[in-house]
């Protein structure tokens, strides 16, 4: 454990000053700090699987506390705590078998014909899982269970304990699969992209118009892949500011051939009459519904709910949060720098603090994201298996979300 | 470092950011815990600057922090004064000891005897661990500017040029004095730039509002086709600095102040050729914190998050809660016990720990940790730090008060004080405005070159014992009658001494208190800042025509280096005195010019300086001799009338002698006065001053006081003589 603590107090810094920025960077490299905390774990001799999830989760808390806004922490966090309770219960699951699990598993993989080329017991954990309980969002962002399958595992270790002796290579297993099963992760990760961009060419028609704000690496490589589908459709970038991130989604999206035009945010209303469909990224979609995004989204779901313009969030499975806009540990803003916005220079003699009786007369106010309510969202495109897309309603938002996950 | 941390990056996207981190040398930098300055007394007496809490976060830990995310990787601490409290801050904080996750090693380097910031550069330099270019700040800067830029700027540049030693980082602000006086306290600075190269030519701040003009030495103007004349600049005290600087500092032993001598003395210095180069931000911050109204300015600044990251709810320091921003800009650490009737305005912050009791409003102000506000308390625009009690119904605004000052029920602190530590205020008391307290005695007699923070008990202290009524150090000052006051309306009074302001001549102290500006000095400044403005504009014209600004020149030259003529005098009268001894005349010569280069002088000058000379030897030699006084100058000015001509090869020059002669007269007024018209047409038939000059020093004294024309009338028939001569050779 202390092995890994210089890895970890570096990138809690990193997050702390905010070097480090983007769902997917922090999710990623989140993941991989995490799979290097569980290789360093030293395996104790009973409990292991509790003991390696307190381990996950002492550090996932710092990581969180070192920068509330990304979710993703948090989110990436629970996956490892919930790969490690599939691990423990699938291993303890295939012992009371008392079947070889490499060979069971080796099969069952052939046989089920999956385009993944690493042997896993992640594999076999689903198939665990789906014969333990309705898969869901919950089920799979969930922590607090954990303790309860702990229980149940450290009993049924015990009880193993005495008919074999092969604990420690036991052991030795749980952290390997954890290990496998937290690069599987990774790899979710890294190609969420692909699978997203997979399902363009369902929803981007010939000749559409398409808005967008700001710039998500999502929307872009969603574009792309409707591009090289031999798509014609044009493309409205509304500029995002005050990072005008919009202005380099265009220049990309020109060197890929698609037809842009760059709009101010403000015009977002004006031009939205004319627009088929909204596509935009995120940074987090909450429980209920709600999106987490760039600032002046909000404003473009309003735009697009007034004019009926299906309002489209493609997201990573990472960005998928457990927690409730409205619970209080959530920190759904930061403020940036205002030098965003003015320059300093210019206005430093309104930043003139001894000319009244010290109180400012300027604020300048640079929010990060908007909330935008589940209701303005018509559509939710992300790359898990069972590839869904499902209308949230106004009502069941919370059961269509967790049905999306698997 | 590099290895560590592309295992760090384990891989990832954060490695591949930066490939040319691989190749870099470590950067580093120089950091000075110490300001060498007196402005935070009585605080720093305590504690030293850099570890006073700038909206409850040690100064230091916002210059450490943005060393290390502007990717600095050996930072050298300089701690002088009070170097084991900055040596326990360090360790404690986590940046020593361990070599923990950090990417950056800190190093304490501890002296003792440095007084000014050059002392530290030399002890840095005897040190011989810095290697490569370098970061010189002091640990009271604030920033979150990107280094990448300017350091590669300065990198490229040092490829072509190898003089180029230093870059400056400078920062756009509104020009006029009354931004850099309201916002930090600051004096104006202007510089000259050349827009093409960025290098600097010129560093001025003005000391005082007074000096409206600008002087430029005319060989800038001539060697440069273009330059920038700026007054819209802020200097952040950032440096980047290549290794020479160090060894020009050694070189140099008598440079103190980096600005003042070291940037001075390069702009100056035009043998060796360094140059100095300006890098201008514009979107990022940096600040330095200088006085206590840019500590109140750059507290603001925080809140306001132009620092961002560096801002409350995103740094955190040791063990403390984390500290939410709520709307408004309000900072509010997790635990914060608050009545429900307690008003909270914006732009405040409250640490942790701290309770807040009923009807309390807190506006503009920053709490410490742990402080504890009773009931209808007043706080607006303050500093508190921590640990602070503050009884019901106590006002404090807009001063500072440090950590555990217990004010009394009903205490009112009126702006622009600072309570140093463990201050006590009685009940009721009224401390009085721009007051000073503090526990320890203020030393008396403050030496001008000891410009330390230290606890120096040593120096004489002043003899006022401590007590528990309000008393005024030896000084008497402006407040002394409010003191009194105070100390009879109040119950118990104060424990602590009030400071007296020492240097309340030079600067005012409104300028630099944390109090806002008054309104009628406010308009003072304003009225004298357009006056100035007018001013800047015809400078710029000047500029446009550089032979206008050579006349200015010159006579502002004059008035200002009167001092370092007569040191050439005196220097010239002594080498007159050798030539005496027998040294030959050519020598003689060549001494002169060599004086005349060092101290920067004109042919007029030696001229005159000569002649004083030889007039002087002239005096002495009557007076030892009891000869007549006019036969031993006539000797004289016969004897040395070679190398007088040797010197007034112009009318300007023979002027000059004339007017020194004339000078000498008044001086001495009994040996020469009456000699003056007889002297005078022996310096015409010796050749040594010529007609044209004789006629045009009498024309030029007909326009003077009658005082002045005590001479001309003298020897007014010689220069009727003369006019007469004239107007025959005309004739024919």
């Amino acid at each position: 454990m202390p092995d890994v603590q210089p890895l970890v107090g570096e990138f809690v810094l990193k997050l702390k000053r905010r070097k480090v920025e983007g769902s997917h960077a922090v999710a990623r490299q989140t993941a991989e700090l995490l799979r290097s905390v569980v290789s360093q774990h030293r395996m104790g001799s009973a409990n292991q699987a509790a003991a390696l999830a307190d381990a996950v989760r002492g550090v996932g808390e710092q990581l969180i506390a070192a920068n509330p806004i990304e979710l993703a922490v948090g989110n990436i966090v629970r996956r490892v705590l919930h790969i490690i309770k599939e691990e423990d219960i699938s291993s303890t699951a295939v012992g009371i078998e008392g079947l070889s699990v490499t060979a069971e598993s080796d099969d069952e993989y052939d046989s089920g014909n999956d385009d993944h080329p690493t042997l896993s017991a992640a594999v076999l954990a689903a198939h665990a899982r789906n014969a333990l309980r309705a898969p869901s969002l919950q089920t799979l962002l969930e922590d607090i269970p954990v303790s309860t399958a702990l229980s149940r595992s450290a009993s049924s270790a015990g009880d193993s304990d005495g008919k074999s002796g092969d604990k420690s290579s036991k052991a030795r297993k749980l952290k390997h699969d954890v290990i496998a099963a937290i690069g599987d992760l990774i790899d979710e990760i890294d190609t969420c992209y692909d699978q997203i961009s997979e399902q363009a060419v369902e929803h981007i028609h010939q000749n559409e118009v398409i808005l967008t704000l700001g710039r998500s690496r999502t929307v872009k490589e969603f574009l792309y892949a409707a591009k090289e589908k031999k798509r014609s459709f044009r493309v409205f970038v509304a500029e995002g500011a005050p990072r005008y991130q919009g202005h380099v989604l265009a220049k990309e999206l020109v060197e890929k051939g698609v037809q842009t035009t760059v709009i101010t945010d403000s015009a977002v209303f004006a031009m939205i009459s004319r627009v088929n469909m909204v596509i935009v990224g995120a940074h987090a979609i909450m429980a209920n519904g709600g999106v987490i995004a760039p600032v002046g989204m909000n404003m473009v779901a309003l735009a697009a709910q007034r004019h009926a313009v299906p309002f489209v969030v493609v997201a990573g499975s990472h960005k998928l949060c457990p927690l409730y806009p409205h619970n209080p540990e959530v920190l759904l803003n930061e403020l940036k720098s205002p030098s965003d916005l003015l320059d300093f220079g210019e206005f430093s003699n309104c930043m003139n603090f001894s000319t009244q009786d010290g109180t400012p007369l300027l604020n300048v106010v640079n929010p990060t994201f908007d909330y935008v309510p589940p209701k303005l969202v018509s559509l939710f495109i992300t790359d898990t298996a069972a590839e869904v897309d499902i209308l949230i309603e106004q009502e069941g938002c919370t059961r269509t979300i967790s049905a999306l996950a698997f | 470092m590099s290895q560590k941390k592309s295992r760090g990056g384990g891989g990832g996207a954060a490695a591949g950011d930066d490939p040319e981190d691989l190749s870099r040398s470590p950067l580093q930098a120089v950091l000075l815990a110490d300001s060498f300055t007196l402005k935070f007394r009585p605080i720093t007496l305590e504690r030293p600057k850099v570890l006073l809490p700038l909206v409850n976060v040690p100064m230091i830990e916002y210059t450490l922090s943005w060393l290390e995310s502007a990717g600095v990787e050996e930072v050298f601490v300089f701690c002088c004064a009070h170097a084991q409290q900055v040596k326990e801050h360090l360790g404690k904080a986590g940046w020593t000891g361990k070599p923990a996750a950090r990417e950056i090693a800190v190093t304490a380097v501890e002296s003792h005897d440095a007084i000014s910031a050059g002392d530290a550069l030399r002890v840095m330099y005897g040190r011989g661990v810095i290697h490569g270019d370098f970061v010189l700040i002091s640990g009271d800067t604030i920033s979150n500017m990107n280094l990448k830029d300017a350091l590669q700027e300065h990198k490229d540049r040092r490829k072509k040029d190898p003089l180029a030693v230093m870059t400056m980082i400078i920062k756009h602000s509104k020009p006029s004095i009354l931004t850099h006086q309201t916002r930090l306290g600051n004096d104006e600075i202007v510089m000259a730039v050349d827009p093409e190269t960025k290098e600097l030519l010129y560093y001025e701040d003005r000391a005082d509002g007074s000096n409206l003009y600008v002087t430029i030495d005319k060989d800038i103007l001539a060697s440069n086709p273009t330059l920038q004349l700026r007054n819209n600049m802020e200097d952040c005290y950032i440096d980047i600095c290549s290794p020479e600087v160090l060894s020009l500092f050694t070189d140099n032993f008598d440079y103190q102040h980096l600005r003042r001598h070291f940037v001075k003395g390069l702009l100056v210095d035009d043998i060796m050729g360094y140059k100095i180069y300006t890098h201008e931000i514009r979107s990022s911050y940096a600040a330095r914190i200088d006085n206590f109204r840019s500590y109140s300015t750059v507290s603001k600044d925080i809140i306001q998050r132009w620092t961002y990251p560096m801002v409350p709810d995103v740094l955190s320091f040791g063990d403390c809660q984390e500290i939410k921003l709520h709307r408004q800009g309000i900072y509010k650490a997790s635990d914060v016990t608050m009545s429900h009737s307690a008003q909270i305005g914006a732009n405040s912050v409250v640490g942790n720990a701290t309770s807040i009791g009923e009807n309390c409003k807190v506006s503009n102000s920053v709490v410490g940790k742990g402080c504890n506000i009773g009931k209808n308390v007043l706080i607006h625009g303050s500093y508190i730090w921590d640990n602070v009690i503050i009884e019901d119904g106590c006002k404090v605004s807009n001063s500072l008060v440090c950590d555990d000052v217990h004010l009394r029920a009903g205490a009112i602190v009126e702006p622009g004080c600072i309570l140093s530590f463990k201050v006590e205020v009685g009940k009721n008391v009224v401390v009085p405005a721009y007051s000073k307290v503090a526990l320890l005695p203020q030393p008396s007699n403050e030496d001008s070159d000891e410009e330390l923070e230290y606890a120096d008990t040593n120096s004489g202290v002043t003899d006022s014992p401590p007590f528990s009524s309000m008393r005024s150090a030896d000084h008497p000052t402006v407040s002394d009658d409010d003191d009194l006051e105070a100390s009879e309306t109040g119950t118990c009074g104060v424990v602590g001494y009030i400071w007296a302001n020492v240097d309340t001549g030079i600067q005012e102290e409104w300028r630099q208190s944390i109090a806002p500006i008054p309104k009628d000095k406010l308009e003072e400044l304003q009225h004298a800042a357009s006056i100035d403005d007018n001013d800047d504009g015809s400078e710029d014209d000047l500029n446009n025509h550089p032979s206008v600004p050579d006349q200015d020149d010159d006579s502002d030259v004059s008035a200002v280096e009167d001092d370092d003529y007569s040191k050439f005098e005196k220097e010239v009268e002594e080498t007159f005195q050798r030539a005496l001894d027998g040294i030959h005349q050519d020598n003689l010569i060549l001494e002169i010019n060599a004086l005349r280069l060092s101290y920067n002088l004109q042919h007029a000058d030696c001229a005159g300086a000569l002649f004083h000379s030889v007039m002087r030897s002239a005096l002495l030699a009557a007076q030892s001799t009891n000869g007549s006084l006019l036969k031993t100058t006539a000797e004289a000015l016969g004897k040395w009338k070679d190398l007088l001509q040797n010197y007034t090869k112009s009318v300007d020059e023979e002027m000059e002698i004339l007017l020194k002669f004339e000078e000498m007269c008044q001086e001495n007024a009994k040996e020469f006065s009456p000699l003056f018209s007889k002297i005078l047409p022996y310096l015409y038939d010796k050749e040594v001053v010529s007609e044209d000059a004789i006629l045009r020093w009498a024309e030029e004294k007909e326009n003077a006081d009658e005082s002045d024309k005590v001479f001309v009338k003298q020897s007014e028939t010689f220069i009727q003589w003369l006019k007469e001569a004239e107007e025959e050779d005309e004739e024919e």
